[in-house]
């Protein structure tokens, strides 16, 4: 394998790492729509903190692996139509997802005051937080963006 | 020369992409799965939720992805008897096999756990299906670098 090959091999997984932490908080979301005790949404924090490693390593070694790539390689420019579509899905798609994560931590910060406060029951404002539509909406626009971008990548448009 | 490969005709991209997104599927399930089941401790919820995870993402992620592999090699006629295959597919399709054979008898054994909790009994089966999500998400690691990278 050539230099090259590692490299477009290390985008690609960066690109999985990326797409399998939006598929983890797709779960999470799905599963913490049931979640009305301090307990149970403060247990999912280990797991979140696995999505969120994989969704910054894969965002982050995409896109300097893809500069690379795209600098590196003959083939492609910079300022290919389809590469600069990648980056403004990339830059959507991140920018979107850290207000995902902004919405939901608030679910999570109710759960772990309620928790110092010495309240383990059922707790209707935390259900509400934790079942927040505008959350929805934000993870599948990223969702989208992402596939989007997916799509981009293999059928390399106006390349 | 395999970089340039990977510039390929129009007629592979709608199959590469299922094959691909199926693929990013099962790496997601896995992720979750094994992560749930790694950090359930013993919280039925969350054991609950791994399983589930595998069952109904990594599974369907695992048909996408194995369907589109074959939709390519067939494509590309290497499916036909005799027709030599480069070692990146031949990497690919066994980690791919060998995988779906681990992930059906982790599901198997980790629907056995999930029947067990329900009787109150221990966790012990799905701990033995984290092991086996855990293997399988290195295992499918190795087969995207193969299949990104394509070494000789």
């Amino acid at each position: 394998m050539s230099f090259d090959d590692w490299l477009l091999a290390l985008h690609v997984l960066s690109a999985f790492a990326y797409i399998g932490g939006i598929v983890l908080f797709w779960v999470l979301i799905v599963a913490v729509r049931t979640t009305d005790t301090p307990a149970g949404t403060i247990r999912m924090e280990p797991i979140v903190k696995v999505g969120n490693a994989a969704v910054g390593i894969g965002a982050v070694g995409t896109l300097l692996l893809g500069i690379w790539l795209a600098f590196k390689l003959d083939s492609y420019a910079i300022w290919d139509a389809w590469i600069i579509a990648a980056f403004v899905l990339w830059a959507i798609s991140g920018a979107l997802g850290q207000r995902t994560g902004a919405t939901y931590m608030q679910g999570m910060n109710k759960a772990k005051e309620l928790d110092s406060a010495g309240q383990a029951g059922a707790n209707t404002e935390l259900l509400a937080l934790n079942r927040t539509s505008n959350g929805v909406v934000l993870h599948t626009v990223v969702s989208v963006a992402a596939l989007l971008l997916v799509l981009d990548m293999i059928f390399k448009p106006w390349a | 020369m395999s970089v340039l490969a990977f510039i390929r005709e129009n007629r592979l991209d709608f199959p590469l992409f299922l094959h691909v997104l199926g693929a990013m599927i099962l790496v997601g399930g896995l992720l979750t799965g094994a992560s749930s089941l790694g950090f359930a401790r013993g919280d039925v919820r969350f054991l609950r939720l791994g399983y589930w995870s595998l069952l109904a993402v990594t599974l369907p992620g695992w048909i996408l992805m194995r369907a589109g592999g074959e939709w390519i090699a067939s494509r590309e006629g290497w499916t036909k008897k005799g027709v030599p295959t480069p070692t990146w597919l031949d990497i690919g399709f066994l980690l791919a096999d060998i995988g779906g054979l681990i992930l059906l008898v982790s599901l198997i054994v980790g629907g056995v756990g999930v029947y067990r909790l329900r009787e109150g009994k221990g966790a012990g089966l799905l701990k033995a299906t984290l092991w086996l999500s855990l293997l399988l998400l290195a295992a499918y690691l190795v087969a995207a670098w193969a299949m990104a990278g394509k070494p000789d």
